[in-house]
């Protein structure tokens, strides 16, 4: 299989303090790659340095186009949806125009209309919340709607970082359980950063571990999980 | 009865105006946190741009939207080439760039049509409906309605309207749905100018020409963006109304006001609500669920 995105000596900093120290990783197409890690290890940053949201160099490939010039809004009509930390809705705005927005680089009306249908398939509760003002909306609905938005956009690559904050344990199995389906069933690859190792794992076929802005171990998520230092550090088990 | 329904008619028109500056400083607010000081003086300026359009002989309409497109690509300009490199920097450089910009445009003003005051034309008829209201008066408060109107479908049924809201409120998360926040800002300075330029326009065969006609008038207009709720573009033109009439209303029977001191009831109206109800009447706090 070929690579989605290849990531090459990536460094990133916050003002004059460096995050990442140039890590290399490569995301298989169509696969569920995860980065754990503690925290401040640096998985926020690698995202918002994908998407462009801080200053950073190296190489970023996405099917082989290097795109670590370009602005964040450039970076997203590429094909890279990001869902942030804090979901990041549009909170004045009602469900409905959230979707919308999330299609705001596209043109294809009928086919927006389309796909905002497909999202309250995916998320039906979004549907009965579709005029609802997005800040009253709860957790695992601001964070159906945060993916629905990210959906919008027919990304290549989806960039997940902790879907599962803050929410309820069976809204996570739920929300895993289309995220999982949306890999399979539309083939959208994605980068998951997760606090909850054993549920990203579940997920991901393939893991990596950031320590200090470093990557220490890589591997297929059963390697991993069969890794007695991730076991003891991250499984705690 | 009747000075009482003059008073009121006097209010809305006047309000009208305001209405349009407290729209144009709640725009800008709502995008980079901070007021425009200089709203006021460039909706001058853009008066006088129209008023040398219409003196070489350009008809009234025509120099109207001139001056129009003109202001837009003006507050385009201001905010790419003045506010972009300071986006980051802290309020009160803000605020001194602010007070530089309403220096520069009330001094190259009075340098290039200096300061005697001018009579600006009015495109409608003269005279009164039923001595109640001037036609003028009646006009301007059609154009800035006409306008209003305008602006708010703009912002809720267009993509770029919404994206500009997006942009404003949630700055990250629109540069990731694809929105070019950077533009969408300067758009706002645009809108924001062109608004101005249609309120100075307006306004200015009422109060003459001069460098200093819109610095009251801004007083009136920012007072209406607090009562209104300097969150709320529909709160500040709904502020904007209820300042014209409350100044009129006051002015005329509270005889201690009178037309000399119709000012200070801007300024008490601005402490007032910023003690009693910092808000404003509309200004929401935004509903959000932890």
């Amino acid at each position: 299989m070929s690579n989605i995105l290849e990531v090459k000596g990536l460094e990133a900093s916050y003002g004059p303090t460096k995050a990442l120290h140039g890590i290399d990783f490569s995301l298989e197409e169509g696969g569920v790659t995860t980065i754990l890690g503690a925290n401040g290890a640096g998985k926020t940053t690698t995202l918002r340095a994908i998407s462009g949201m801080i200053s950073r160099s190296g190489e970023i490939l996405l099917a082989g186009k290097n795109i670590i010039s370009l602005r964040t809004a450039d970076i997203t009509r590429e094909g890279i949806a990001h869902v942030p930390e804090g979901r990041g809705t549009f909170v004045r705005m009602s469900t409905e125009d959230n979707l919308q927005l999330g299609a705001y680089s596209r043109s294809d009306k009928d086919e927006i209309a389309r796909d905002i249908e497909r999202v309250y398939s995916y998320f039906p509760i979004l549907k009965q919340r579709r005029s609802q003002q997005a800040g009253t909306l709860s957790g695992g609905e601001a964070q159906m709607l945060a993916v629905g938005r990210a959906l919008m956009l027919r990304p290549r690559l989806l960039l997940l970082d902790e879907p599962s904050f803050g929410l309820a344990p069976l809204i996570v199995q739920e929300l895993f359980a289309i995220l999982k389906k949306i890999n399979v069933e539309d083939g959208v690859s994605m980068l998951l950063v997760e606090q909850n190792a054993s549920l990203a794992l579940e997920l991901a076929d393939h893991a990596y571990l950031l320590e200090t802005g470093n990557i220490v171990i890589s591997g297929t998520s059963q390697s991993i999980l069969e890794n007695e230092t991730v076991r003891r550090s991250y499984l705690g088990y | 009865m009747e000075l009482f329904l003059q008073q009121i008619l006097t209010g809305l028109a006047n309000g009208a105006i305001y209405a349009c500056l407290a729209l144009a400083v709640v725009m800008i607010y709502q995008a980079i946190d901070h007021f425009n000081f200089a709203q006021g003086e460039m909706a001058m300026f853009s008066t006088y741009i129209c008023w040398s359009m219409i003196a070489v002989g350009i008809p009234y309409w025509v120099a109207f939207l001139l001056t129009i497109v003109i202001s837009f690509a003006g507050g385009v300009a201001i905010e790419r080439i003045i506010f972009k490199p300071i986006h980051n920097a802290p309020v009160l450089s803000h605020i001194v760039v602010f007070i530089g910009l309403l220096a520069i445009f009330n001094s190259l003003a009075g340098a290039i049509w200096d300061h005697t005051i001018k009579v600006f034309p009015s495109p409608f008829p003269d005279g009164s409906f039923n001595g109640l209201i001037g036609l003028h008066e009646i006009g301007m408060f059609f154009v800035t309605l006409i306008l209003l109107g305008a602006i708010f479908c703009f912002f809720r049924f267009t993509r770029i309207g919404m994206a500009m809201q997006a942009a404003a409120a949630n700055p990250d998360s629109a540069e990731l749905v694809g929105i070019r926040v950077g533009w969408m800002l300067a758009l706002g300075w645009g809108l924001a100018a062109a608004i101005g330029a249609v309120a100075g326009m307006m306004i200015a065969p009422i109060v003459f020409l001069d460098p200093n006609m819109m610095l009251g008038i801004l007083l009136y207009g920012f007072a209406a963006a607090i009562v209104g709720g300097i969150t709320s573009p529909g709160g500040a033109v709904a502020g904007g109304f209820l300042v014209g009439i409350i100044e009129n209303l006051a002015g005329t029977y509270i005889p201690a006001i009178g037309s000399e001191l119709k000012l200070t009831v801007a300024l008490v109206l601005i402490v007032t609500v910023l003690l009693f109800k910092p808000n404003g009447l509309f200004g929401k706090s935004i509903v959000t669920r932890v």
